[in-house]
């Protein structure tokens, strides 16, 4: 069983745009590989470099920024590929959460396997929390069991799916053992499948 | 009470409601590539654990095949070492891998189908997005990360809550020079890149029953780019005569009653006309036109008789305008472009490549273009070359290829270089997709890409195709 997570407290880091990709959080090339070792120093890599080529500075290369716990972000975040390495990468690097208005749903899936809360809010919210996270030492909370983010005199409510929060706050969000406690159940739902059992 | 096939199916597949509300579903599928599950073979190597139904597990080298024959080791290291890992797991838990030397080798969409692996009524996960393909015959298909293809391993079962089925109606017939392609491009568009999360997509009418089964896997490969993790279409007779023979179906050993017994339960699958459906669309083929994506996702697409929208038009507009280089309002016919790519699992498959040769036979592949054609599988390569078809492809100037996915994500040696910007029958248009951070790319049909390798610029291939010509309509 894996540690229940019931609140995310520490700084946080704002990335702009909606419909941020996987491939933009974790460009292919670096998938070739056979751990996940060392991906957070690549985390939206190529945005990065575009932006400092420009002269601008992504806020992955903010030093202000690093250490940040919380991500906080637009609409339908990690569409796309459904590489793990992505919410791995942000995982390693430090985020422990990430709050925006709406997830694809394999990112969202495949961050609560790892632990990573992926939390959502309204429009309007998520315009003040932003906000709020201008100074980049203001602490911010994320409250898994009373569905509510606060940071400094800011709060907001959160959505976050029953069966994910539940996971969450009881430490089941690490599945296989619990998929494994009843293998003969496993079994018995095999035989009786024609195309398992031979038509 | 009247159901849907996804109902059906999740129900088949239920194995026991788990603490926290989620179903623990049955896998009848798992397919498994080079890329996605090292860490989660490492991952059962330090719990101790064994793969619980290798029978039920096949893989197969897709993502980092060098598309120029080599001999093994790779010239990439990292290949190597990827293809290495894949086989040393597969001989340690006794899984089958379809490697180049079987002559089974593909893509992981093309091959599944192709042996007859993807049958209506499963569920089928694999650690790829584009698992949304296998909808076509009828299967609850999806896509999925690392950590659960360790957990598809070690049990055979997911953690799953279930979806909401959108059924999304296509009356009519796509007109000549308008494919499976388009449509799903024309329903992204409409529907948009987030409109499907939460729900599966079901496929029907009068346009969809017409489809063959390659070009409803093209269909439902791209539901995921809707945000729709799964897509599928219920299974008819075009269904079970696709099926018919193939080495992995029922009754391929010549036992016609075993096929019979299978067609019959698959047909109950399909969803009930009364079942109840949580939201419905519908479409109207004759309205779609040859479709080109202008911009950084599926989403941002327009016909190819038409205008890029201006940056004011909507939030996000702009950055897309800018990394392409388009002016907000200018016609997308007439962009040239550098490179043409024909393949991927969206279209990388035999009657792609017919749609496409047919375009090039006899013709030039513009001198500023770079071309190339990576068949979805060594099957589909085979299939090719037995109808000449390669010779047709190199003798307009395309360079013609291995099996692999090759430049649709780029993680072998075909890549974009710089700015360029290339015309492909691939899924994705997101930034750096195809290996160049600031590489450009336009989704369309194969027809379309072929039409555009000739001139060297996007232009409207219904101007190159005649009504006669046309089969697949």
């Amino acid at each position: 069983m894996s540690s229940r997570i019931e609140r995310v407290s520490g700084r946080a880091i704002v990335l702009d745009g909606n419909d941020l990709d996987t491939d933009r959080i974790m460009p292919a090339r670096f998938l070739k590989a056979i751990t996940f070792d060392g991906l957070e120093t690549h985390v939206f890599e190529d945005d990065r470099r575009a932006l400092t080529a420009n002269g601008g500075r992504h806020p992955f290369d903010d030093p202000a920024r690093a250490g940040a716990r919380i991500l906080i972000t637009g609409s339908n975040f990690g569409c796309g590929s459904s590489r793990e390495h992505a919410p791995q990468a942000l995982s390693r690097w430090g985020l422990q959460a990430i709050v925006a208005e709406s997830f694809a749903e394999i990112f969202a899936g495949n961050s609560l396997m790892i632990g990573l809360v992926c939390a959502s809010v309204s429009a309007a919210d998520l315009e003040r929390l932003r906000a709020a996270a201008t100074d980049p030492t203001r602490e911010f909370s994320l409250d898994v069991a009373g569905l509510r983010v606060t940071g400094g005199d800011v709060g907001a409510a959160v959505r976050i799916p029953d069966a994910t929060r539940a996971a969450l706050l009881s430490g089941a969000w690490d599945t296989t053992g619990l998929l494994l406690d009843d293998v003969a159940a496993i079994d018995r739902t095999a035989a009786v499948l024609p195309y398992v059992r031979g038509f | 009470m009247a159901q849907t096939l996804f109902e059906k199916v999740w129900d088949r597949h239920a194995v026991r409601k788990l603490p926290n509300g989620q179903t623990q579903l049955y896998i009848g599928l798992h397919l498994v590539h080079e890329v996605t599950s090292p860490q989660a073979f490492e991952a059962l190597r330090v719990r101790g654990w064994r793969v619980h139904a290798p029978r039920r597990t096949f893989a197969t080298l897709d993502h980092i095949m060098p598309t120029r024959f080599e001999r093994r080791p790779f010239a990439d290291p990292m290949a190597e070492t990827m293809a290495s890992a894949l086989e040393k797991n597969c001989r340690e838990h006794g899984i089958p891998l379809f490697d180049p030397s079987t002559g089974d080798q593909g893509i992981v969409h093309v091959i599944g189908p192709e042996l007859g692996l993807t049958q209506p009524g499963m569920t089928i996960a694999c650690g790829d997005s584009h698992t949304s393909t296998h909808g076509a015959f009828g299967a609850l298909a999806f896509g999925i990360g690392t950590s659960q293809v360790r957990d598809v391993l070690a049990s055979q079962t997911l953690a799953m809550s279930p979806l909401n089925v959108r059924r999304v109606d296509v009356r009519g017939r796509l007109g000549t020079g308008v494919y499976a392609k388009d449509l799903i491009l024309a329903i992204i568009g409409r529907l948009g890149i987030h409109g499907g999360t939460g729900f599966a997509y079901e496929y029907a009418g009068e346009t969809i029953e017409r489809l063959s089964m390659e070009e409803r896997m093209t269909l439902c490969n791209m539901s995921i780019e809707g945000g729709a993790r799964i897509g599928y279409v219920n299974p008819d007779r075009t269904t079970f005569e696709y099926l018919r023979g193939r080495r992995f179906a029922p009754g391929s050993d010549g036992d016609a009653a075993a096929f019979a017994r299978a067609c019959a339960w698959w047909q109950d699958l399909a969803s009930d006309p009364d079942a109840s459906w949580a939201d419905r669309v519908q479409l109207e083929a004759a309205e779609i036109a040859p479709m080109v994506t202008w911009g950084i996702n599926p989403g941002q697409s327009v016909g190819v008789d038409s205008r890029v929208p201006h940056a004011a038009e909507a939030a996000g507009l702009a950055e897309a305008l800018e990394f392409m280089g388009f002016t907000g309002g200018q016609a997308i016919a007439g962009t040239p472009i550098d490179v043409a790519f024909v393949g991927s699992c969206t279209n990388g498959r035999l009657s792609d490549l017919r749609e496409a040769a047919r375009i090039v036979a006899g013709q030039k592949v513009s001198p500023r273009v770079r071309a190339l054609v990576v068949p979805g599988s060594q099957a589909v390569a085979a299939a090719a070359e037995r109808e000449g078809l390669d010779e047709v492809f190199r003798q307009a100037g395309f360079d013609w290829r291995t099996a692999g996915c090759s430049m649709c994500l780029a993680m072998n040696a075909d890549r974009l270089q710089g700015r360029e910007i290339c015309a492909s029958t691939s899924n994705r248009n997101f930034k750096g997709r195809q290996g160049s951070p600031t590489g450009r790319t336009l989704l369309m049909s194969p027809a379309m890409v072929a039409a555009a390798a000739i001139a060297g610029e996007v232009v409207d291939v219904r101007t190159w195709v005649r009504e006669t010509d046309v089969v697949a309509n």
